[in-house]
């Protein structure tokens, strides 16, 4: 399985490469340093979910409620920023959102745990609670006009250089956020018996239980984790935007979902990797990146992304039937 | 005498008004191998379930372990106390490599934090360090064969220093080889001082290296044993309380008939070599060999799953091409696969629903919708002819006991009108008395002139109701015995003498 793994994620980056490739032969303007950290920046959104939703996949589950998640941790974000604005700290507002998502991902947690509800019902379901509250007290207001200090910080770079039109760039502070995030994750799954136990789970959810390990808990770390997740993500995006709209995350669900199962996490539980992921989100973003740059409608887009996944996800799909069919054969009982 | 590990006195337990063990008085030794022998529902499970801890004896049971009354025995005092149970499932992670099953519940129970790797491996090194095996450290387990599986499960026990395994149904789906092995490996925990209690109703690899054998019966202990003082026939009939006689049957086919299934040369890459054969109208021809020689594989070919790549089969004297199952359905051929619970049920549909799931064509009217009448009469036809005992034909198949779980899968396929039924193991896994009225079924259908391909890796079973025997070897045919003119011990020697 790990070597399955690691060739999957060898793929990922081989048709990485082939697509840089073709885009920088159409454009050549895509090969440049500039438009790899517009790319990295770009990228930390989703792969800040990513993160959470590998946590989720690698459980046996999935969450397709932490967008409303970020939505609605996003939205009270913009609420304290406007109300007490200058005398807030960055800190101070990630932790506001990442309680936030904590508390509504625990409580997709417990309702799973308790009534041993399919995680996709119960989010499904949840989404459109969470979702539906805010529009309703929203009553759908996009909300901008941030404190000074709020755009400062979106705009700060670990170095900056200047393009030869004198535009400055860097490494922008929002991917530095994501990059720390997924070398926590890659310590959590790797590194502490809470991450194994993990895979444990997603492996197979009975044994677990007879080898003693307490499903609640896990459950409740794992959902709390992805909205954890969700939270930060919707401090990244009003960073980045300065601009909180309660509609502007729906719909995203599914091209995390897809970025993590490019990246070689199984929708059936027990597998994933954090490099694999990072790789599935860089080969999405520059996919999107790519189809602009070389003058695609972007309504093209989907449906780029759409056969990216098919033809990633039937291929190792296939590659885990030869493998089950060989098993069968071979020792069957 | 040392006082013994475990010592079980008045147990009882009823469900729900059923009585399921009555009584039970039991021990077993410090490092002593132990066999508990009874049939399904004997009340074998709940002994397993009230030594580990999961279920509660009735009050006025007593238990005692090294001596010491033990009152509230839950799970994790049972674990604490050296207890350790491998579920005939293994329950491991699939996922997961070697060395993580083996260590990272040792991990958990110690409340760990972090994962030491180097730490991880020693112990996993250690546990397979004491049985004396090697085996891949970094493999997942989905990967190893289910023996070394098997292996990985007791290496996990002993890192939780157990004092006594309980391993349910260890055999079941081990070879021969397999089984030597495992047994090899508990002797040798037997002079570490660790006791094996095996719970299993085909106890005859056992045997040989128990020091006491339990019988069980109807939630009664019948009598405790010395291991040589049993074999397989007298063990059966403590189990059941009858002497199941094990008749021969000569399938009455007319050997002149044209064969209705006929393989000529066929073989398919890395899987079977040069087969030929040809089964004809009321025969049991018998196919046996290893696990692995290439019998299930040729199996699947014949129904249609995999294809050869070379040679021909002929269906009633035409050459066909069985592409799918579909086709195989068409011609005529049904399968009864090797490991009914994930191949051939809907575990969680009812029975009728599995019953009916092969021939739904038959059953509609001229709208195309389903007849409820028919599908009322088919289903009960069925239950009775095979004498499927179940409550209702609502219960999910999950909830019935082997036996008659295949006698489903059986009736299935009979439903379908088949000419050929390829049976693969069709008692694997079921106890000596459903074993003989499943042979009597299967007798029934070659007298209606249905032929019949029985696969099997006990000879006895081969033997005792074909009229003819291929013996496969490595995926090739090496020898064809007449049942009429050998011994059961014949065949034996053929296929253990290659090995």
């Amino acid at each position: 399985m790990k070597t399955l793994l690691r060739r999957h994620e060898a793929y990922v980056l081989l048709i990485i490469i082939v697509v840089s490739i073709i885009i920088t032969a159409v454009n050549p303007s895509f090969f440049s340093l500039e438009n790899l950290f517009d790319l990295l920046k770009s990228m930390s959104l989703m792969g800040v979910f990513a993160i959470g939703m590998l946590f989720v996949l690698i459980s046996g589950g999935i969450d397709l409620s932490f967008t409303a998640i970020a939505t609605v941790s996003g939205y009270a974000v913009a609420l304290a920023l406007l109300r007490y604005g200058d005398s807030l700290n960055i800190f101070v507002i990630f932790l506001l959102a990442g309680a936030i998502g904590i508390l509504l991902g625990a409580f997709n947690a417990a309702i799973i745990y308790f009534f041993r509800i399919p995680s996709i019902i119960t989010t499904i379901a949840t989404s459109n609670v969470f979702y539906g509250i805010l529009t309703v007290l929203s009553e759908g207001k996009w909300l901008y006009g941030f404190p000074t200090w709020f755009g400062d910080f979106a705009n700060i770079r670990l170095f900056t250089l200047y393009s030869p039109a004198g535009n400055p760039y860097g490494l922008s502070i929002v991917t530095v956020i994501w990059l720390a995030l997924v070398l926590l994750a890659w310590f959590i799954l790797r590194y502490t018996v809470l991450g194994r136990s993990i895979y444990a789970m997603g492996g197979s959810p009975s044994s677990a239980e007879r080898a003693g390990f307490n499903l609640l808990r896990l459950n409740l770390f794992v959902y709390a984790f992805i909205g954890l997740m969700a939270g930060f993500g919707s401090v990244i995006q009003a960073l980045l935007v300065q601009t909180v709209a309660p509609n502007s995350l729906v719909g995203k669900e599914m091209d995390v979902i897809a970025a993590v199962v490019l990246g070689g996490a199984s929708l059936a539980g027990g597998t994933g990797s954090i490099m694999g992921t990072v790789l599935g989100v860089a080969l999405i973003t520059l996919l999107g990146n790519g189809l602009t740059l070389m003058h695609v409608p972007s309504q093209w887009y989907d449906v780029v992304i759409g056969l990216v996944i098919l033809v990633s996800v039937g291929v190792s799909a296939y590659r885990m039937r030869k493998n089950i069919q060989r098993r069968v054969i071979t020792e069957t009982a | 005498m040392a006082e013994p590990f475990i010592r079980l006195r008045n147990v009882s337990k009823h469900y729900a008004g059923v009585t399921a063990l009555n009584n039970v008085d039991f021990t077993i030794d410090q490092g002593e191998i132990h066999c508990l022998a009874g049939e399904n529902g004997s009340g074998k499970s709940t002994m397993i379930k009230i030594i580990s801890g999961i279920v509660p004896p009735d009050p006025g049971s007593t238990i005692e372990i090294e001596g010491q009354p033990v009152h509230h025995h839950h799970a994790i005092d049972a674990i604490d106390k050296g207890i350790q149970v491998i579920y005939q499932d293994l329950s491991l992670f699939p996922n997961l490599t070697v060395a993580e099953n083996i260590a990272l519940g040792q991990m958990v129970a110690g409340h760990v934090r972090l994962v030491d790797w180097k730490e991880l491996r020693r112990v996993a090194e250690a546990a397979m360090a004491r049985i004396n095996v090697r085996l891949p450290l970094d493999s997942a387990v989905g990967e190893i064969s289910i023996a070394d599986q098997q292996l990985v499960a007791i290496c996990r026990a002993l890192t939780r220093g157990v004092k006594l395994l309980i391993m349910d149904e260890p055999t079941a789906s081990l070879t021969k080889k397999e089984v030597d092995s495992l047994l090899a490996v508990v002797q040798d925990m037997k002079s570490k001082g660790i006791a094996t209690m095996f719970v299993s109703h085909k106890l005859d690899e056992v045997l040989a290296v128990a020091d006491r054998v339990s019988v069980i019966r109807d939630g009664q202990m019948v009598g405790v044993y010395n291991g040589s003082e049993l074999n397989d026939e007298t063990l059966t009939m403590l189990m059941t309380g009858r002497k199941v006689e094990y008749s021969r049957f000569v399938p009455q086919a007319d050997m002149t008939a044209g064969p209705v299934l006929e393989c000529r040369n066929i073989s398919r890459q890395s899987e079977y070599e040069d087969i030929s054969f040809c089964l004809r109208p009321g025969e049991i021809l018998g196919l046996t060999g290893l696990l692995g020689s290439g019998r299930t594989e040729l199996a699947l070919s014949l129904f249609g799953v995999s294809q050869p790549d070379r040679g021909e089969i002929r269906v009633e004297g035409q050459p066909v091409k069985i592409n799918s199952v579909q086709d195989a359905a068409r011609l005529g051929i049904g399968y009864v696969p090797e490991n009914r619970l994930t191949q051939g049920l809907i575990n969680v549909q009812p029975v009728s629903s599995n019953l009916i799931v092969t021939t739904l064509q038959k059953l509609v009217n001229r709208f195309r919708l389903f007849d409820q009448a028919k599908v009322k009469s088919a289903i009960s036809r069925w239950v009775s002819e095979l004498a499927i005992k179940i409550p209702s034909t609502e219960s999910p198949v999950q909830t019935l006991s082997g036996g008659n779980q295949q006698r489903v899968v059986l009736a299935k396929w009979i439903a379908t009108d088949p000419k050929v039924l390829i049976l693969d193991g069709p008692t694997i896994g079921i106890d000596v008395a459903a074993k003989h009225s499943i042979h009597e079924i299967i007798r029934d259908l070659a007298n209606k002139g249905i032929a019949i391909l029985l696969i099997s890796e006990e000879v006895p079973e081969v033997y005792n109701n074909c009229n003819r025997v291929l013996v496969m070897h490595k995926g090739r045919i090496v020898q064809e015995f007449n049942t009429g003119a050998c011994t059961p011990e014949d065949i034996q020697l053929c296929i253990s003498s290659r090995n």
